[in-house]
């Protein structure tokens, strides 16, 4: 369909990640479920600088394995772990772009922040040897969009394609709106998800200055991030890549693929309130909640699971299940399933709304539900289901991935069961 | 310093900045056509040549020097005249 009345619906048919837990996604899934901890004492930063010395690192990654060595030179880690990533989705897809119209398939990847490493090594070129030795390749390693161009020329996608750029919301406004694209008919398949190479000196310094990240926990890495636990005290840095096959369901029924579920729901917001704090009471998260649900035209009671954003901060995690609460009723709040897998991995900033829509996809399809870990001290305002330390499962029909960002942004998707009819 | 040695310098230098093969590189290869460049990795050729020969060739490519130099023998013989 190029345009028309009716909206095509959407579903998800591939899934690639390069995480703290591993270099594939099901790695990363088993990982997850096994309750293992991604998180080790730092070693891309020098710890001595700054008061938290633990990290979600993606160690052991080789690029050479997704992309020519200039390519890896000219770009950052956030475009390498993109184009991994993005390359294992379309292999897990199964889609074959050289086979496809390739003007319908569109790549939207975005990075939270985007090249900083590049940033830190050309600033400190350009302030020692002057601005005759920046490098040609600064501004297209470090600009945020980079990662989504990189992959449409390594795999020959030439549809829709830009980033968003939301934060720590990036991935899931990608995944969104790619989905729109699909929705509308302007693409028949979408590489969507985020990216990001988190663990640097900058972002180290900056969120340090801010006092988000987790201090308390130096000594014991794997249980530094720790969502909804009463002893939470900040987010503990990640990085890597999540990116999802998108398809109309049309053009996935045509070729035979093989679907995990439908995306059948997303909504966007702003708290319009602090640059970074989020509004306590939730009610913009859970209006989004509310217009997602209802684009899917699915009621409250049908939600099962939600993969909570859940970074380990006192503001974030209060505020979600403020949010839950709200929107779902204190009685039905608690019937929920929720988790946050950043215990795990910790909080990939960009990335983290990629990789987490695939949990959510992977949840619908096995019935498998990964735990938060490292809840061991209850918070008594945040008195949810979390899914303490293991594992559980159970028939998932509908599954919420919910993010917010610095700038206020709420976004949110729907992801359910896929049924043709 | 002779030619053989500016050769081999230059040679490695293009050899790194462009990835490609020793025995791709011959005198009269040329970046844009033989070597796979584009027009960032001129700009980055010309940087890693002003590193390598910085105290040959007082630290600075002009411009408008750059701009002619377009195979290795180029190369070659502007540092050579340099040196003169």
């Amino acid at each position: 369909m190029e345009t028309g009345a009716s909206l095509n619906r959407v579903v998800v048919t591939g899934l690639g990640a390069i995480t703290p837990l591993g270099l594939t996604f099901d790695k990363s899934w088993e990982a997850l479920l096994a309750g293992v901890c991604g998180i080790r004492r730092v070693t891309k930063v020098r710890e001595e600088l700054f008061p938290c010395k633990v990290a979600g690192e993606v160690i052991d990654f080789d690029a050479a394995a997704y992309l020519g060595a200039k390519e890896i030179r000219r770009n950052d880690s956030f475009t390498h772990f993109a184009v991994a990533a993005a390359k294992m989705a379309l292999e897990d897809a199964q889609l074959d772009i050289g086979r496809c119209n390739p003007y319908r398939i569109g790549v939207i990847i975005g990075s939270g922040i985007g090249g900083l490493q590049t940033i830190e090594t050309q600033a400190r070129i350009l302030f020692t040897e002057g601005p005759r030795r920046s490098s040609p390749f600064m501004i297209p390693a470090l600009i945020a969009d980079i990662a989504g161009g990189v992959t449409a020329i390594e795999v020959g996608a030439k549809g829709p394609n830009f980033a968003a750029v939301s934060a720590c919301c990036t991935g899931t406004h990608s995944i969104g709106e790619a989905y729109h694209f699909l929705r509308l008919g302007k693409a028949d398949a979408m590489l969507a998800g985020g990216a990001e190479g988190g663990v640097n000196v900058f972002s180290f310094s900056g969120f340090c200055a801010m006092k988000a990240m987790g201090t308390a926990f130096n000594g014991e890495p794997a249980r530094a991030s720790r969502p909804f636990d009463a002893r939470r005290d900040g987010f503990i840095m990640g990085e890597g890549a999540g990116v999802l096959v998108l398809e109309t369901m049309e053009h996935a029924l045509a070729r035979g693929a093989t679907i995990y579920c439908e995306l059948a729901g997303y909504s966007a917001n702003c708290d319009a309130y602090h640059i970074t704090a989020p509004k306590l009471e939730g009610e913009n998260l859970a209006t989004a909640i509310g217009q997602a649900l209802a684009e899917a035209g699915l009621a409250k009671e049908s939600v099962d699971y939600i993969n909570a954003h859940g970074t380990s901060t006192p503001y974030n995690d209060l505020c979600e299940t403020n949010a839950y609460k709200l929107f779902f009723g204190e009685e039905g709040a608690k019937k929920l399933t929720i988790s946050s897998t950043k215990g795990a991995t910790g909080h990939m900033l960009g990335a983290a709304g990629g990789f987490e829509s695939a949990i959510c996809a992977k949840v619908i399809q096995t019935g498998r539900i990964p735990p938060t870990i490292n809840y061991e001290y209850p918070d008594p305002a945040c008195d949810l289901n979390y899914t303490p330390n293991k594992a559980v499962s159970g028939k998932v029909r509908v599954a919420i991935n919910d993010n917010l960002g610095f700038g206020g942004h709420n976004a949110v998707l729907i992801f359910k069961e896929f049924a043709p009819q | 310093m002779d030619r053989k040695t500016i050769e081999k310098r230059v040679r490695d230098i293009i050899i790194k900045q462009l990835n490609v093969n020793e025995e791709q590189v011959t005198p009269t290869s040329a970046f844009l056509e033989d070597l796979g460049a584009d027009s960032l990795d001129l700009v980055e050729l010309v940087m890693a040549f002003e590193s390598e020969f910085s105290s040959e060739i007082a630290g600075e490519i002009p411009e408008a020097d750059a701009e002619r130099l377009r195979t290795v023998r180029d190369v070659v013989e502007y540092i050579m005249a340099k040196l003169d």
